[in-house]
């Protein structure tokens, strides 16, 4: 309590220790909105994207069957036990200016998707793969045999099932994308205007001395993983009450 | 024969998405640090610097593991165990690190223990070091790997349930020896998990030591700041080195968390 507490106590106090007026000033400053609206835009996209091929992907990995499976599905936390930094190098090793496939997409906004596709692959996966396999095969057997098409059984008896687990992952994905910092250093270039998100925007803050500034625009990333956190018990709460 | 068209379309996008994002990029490093054989990668790799910043990150790794095992072991016993006022609190709090920026987290411990923070004057007087030095660097790293062993712990001591340690209880053990017995057996393999993922999150933190630390270089300088420092310094081949080192480290953590992910569902 101390330990996560005291810190952000202060951070909130650094934040509107010079008034409302400077803390108000230090958000809508322009550079600040442009990288807040982005870090938002980027995030929801990597969100959308990560629902649909992290749903696809756990079920290929409950479902299917294939050779390597086990590697596969190994291979799924690797973002997790990689720092980040390093997903950052390697994403620019294939898709920077030296790539040997010829796509160089470095220093762009596209590359901000990929690094943030990239550290939240495993959240929707694994959140998804658990539901899936509890859910009964003989449902959707029953469904298909009393002449429902496989897309209106994937609508009507599958979706509804694993939408909390899809719901969660996501929230969680969009949190660790708001927050994302070491996987974008170096790919995006941290251009004003352009590819700096609100995470590198407050380091440059911080490395310029203007920690009232840093700290304000802190705290509105804090409040977005509060309230991101909050929606994730929400969603739990509902999933859960059917068990109680 | 349509449904298996489906369920190899299916795996194709599944297998491209993951080879795009994850195992792609992973190789192109692995082959282009050892286009030219392993001796350019050992050189770069055993620079005083680079050896020094791979003993840091080892030492603030070795301080931060046992402090969160402990007190996520802590923590699991608190939450599911015990009633208290606060519970909900802690229970949102814990995974609070999880979903928080790195950046902020450092800024935030900047502000507290840096010059003009609260506590930042009282510890110069006393001649005391933490901003720029290594306790910063390893509060910082305790923060961002905080939940991990409780977030393992908590689903298993729930599943488990409290019946043995009433029994044990019961036939007058004291709390000492049924935790020692009873529950530290029973929840073993997911303390191993959650330490495994301490360990992996320590060695690769980032954005939060990268501002406590002040990069001073061959003192403050971990090895994920030393792969920024190399990089900054146009020395990809130094910057691939120590990545490959880092990405060995991952890998190792990925087999150790499928060798143990089925046991932890047994038990």
């Amino acid at each position: 309590m101390v330990m996560v507490g005291l810190p952000l106590a202060a951070l909130m106090w650094e934040a509107t220790s010079e008034g409302t007026q400077s803390f108000r000033d230090a958000v809508s400053s322009p550079e600040a909105v442009a990288a807040l609206k982005l870090t938002l835009g980027a995030s929801f996209a990597v969100s959308i994207l990560n629902a649909v091929l992290g749903t696809i992907t756990a079920w290929v990995l409950v479902r299917d069957d294939f050779r390597g499976k086990t590697v596969v599905n190994a291979i799924i936390d690797l973002p997790f036990a990689l720092p980040t930094i390093v997903a950052g190098l390697t994403l620019l090793a294939l898709y920077g200016p030296t790539s040997p496939v010829g796509i160089d997409v470095a220093f762009s906004r596209t590359a901000i998707v990929l690094a943030l596709m990239f550290v939240t692959l495993p959240f929707v996966v694994r959140t998804v793969q658990p539901v899936l396999q509890e859910l009964d095969p003989e449902l959707e057997e029953a469904a298909h045999s009393l002449g429902a098409s496989r897309a209106r059984t994937f609508v009507k008896v599958i979706l509804p099932n694993i939408l909390p687990g899809i719901l969660s992952g996501v929230a969680l994905a969009f949190a660790k994308a708001v927050g994302e910092f070491g996987s974008l250093v170096i790919i995006t270039g941290n251009i004003p205007f352009e590819t700096e998100v609100s995470s590198v925007h407050i380091y440059g803050r911080i490395e310029s001395g203007d920690s009232a500034g840093a700290a304000a625009v802190a705290v509105v990333l804090l409040g977005i993983s509060f309230l991101t956190l909050l929606s994730i018990g929400v969603i739990r709460h509902f999933a859960t009450r059917h068990d109680r | 024969m349509r449904r298996l068209v489906s369920r190899l379309g299916l795996r194709a996008i599944a297998l491209l998405y993951l080879a795009v994002i994850l195992v792609g990029p992973l190789a192109i490093v692995f082959w282009r640090t050892f286009e030219d054989g392993f001796a350019p990668a050992w050189d770069a790799l055993t620079t005083p610097e680079t050896i020094n910043a791979f003993k840091l990150t080892l030492i603030i790794t070795a301080i931060a593991v046992p402090v969160n095992t402990v007190f996520g072991i802590v923590c699991a016993l608190a939450i599911v165990r015990r009633r208290f006022p606060g519970k909900g609190l802690l229970n949102a709090f814990i995974d609070l690190p999880l979903a928080l920026s790195p950046v902020v987290v450092g800024l935030s411990l900047f502000l507290l223990y840096g010059q003009e923070g609260w506590f930042g004057s009282w510890l110069s007087d006393h001649g005391i070091e933490v901003l720029f030095a290594l306790p910063s660097m390893v509060i910082a790293t305790i923060f961002v790997s905080l939940p991990f062993v409780a977030r393992e712990v908590v689903p298993t001591l729930r599943e488990i349930g409290d019946d043995q340690e009433q029994a044990a209880f019961t036939l007058g053990a004291s709390g000492w020896q049924t935790f020692w017995r009873i529950t530290l057996p029973s929840i073993r393999w997911a303390v191993i998990y959650g330490v495994i993922l301490t360990t992996a999150r320590c060695l690769g933190e980032y954005g939060a030591v990268a501002v406590v630390s002040g990069r001073l270089q061959g003192q403050t300088e971990t090895a994920t700041l030393r792969v920024q420092e190399r990089w900054d310094a146009f020395d990809l081949a130094g910057a691939y080195a120590i990545s490959i080192v880092l990405a060995l480290i991952a890998i190792l953590v990925l087999i150790a968390m499928t060798v143990i992910r089925p046991k932890e569902e047994i038990s």
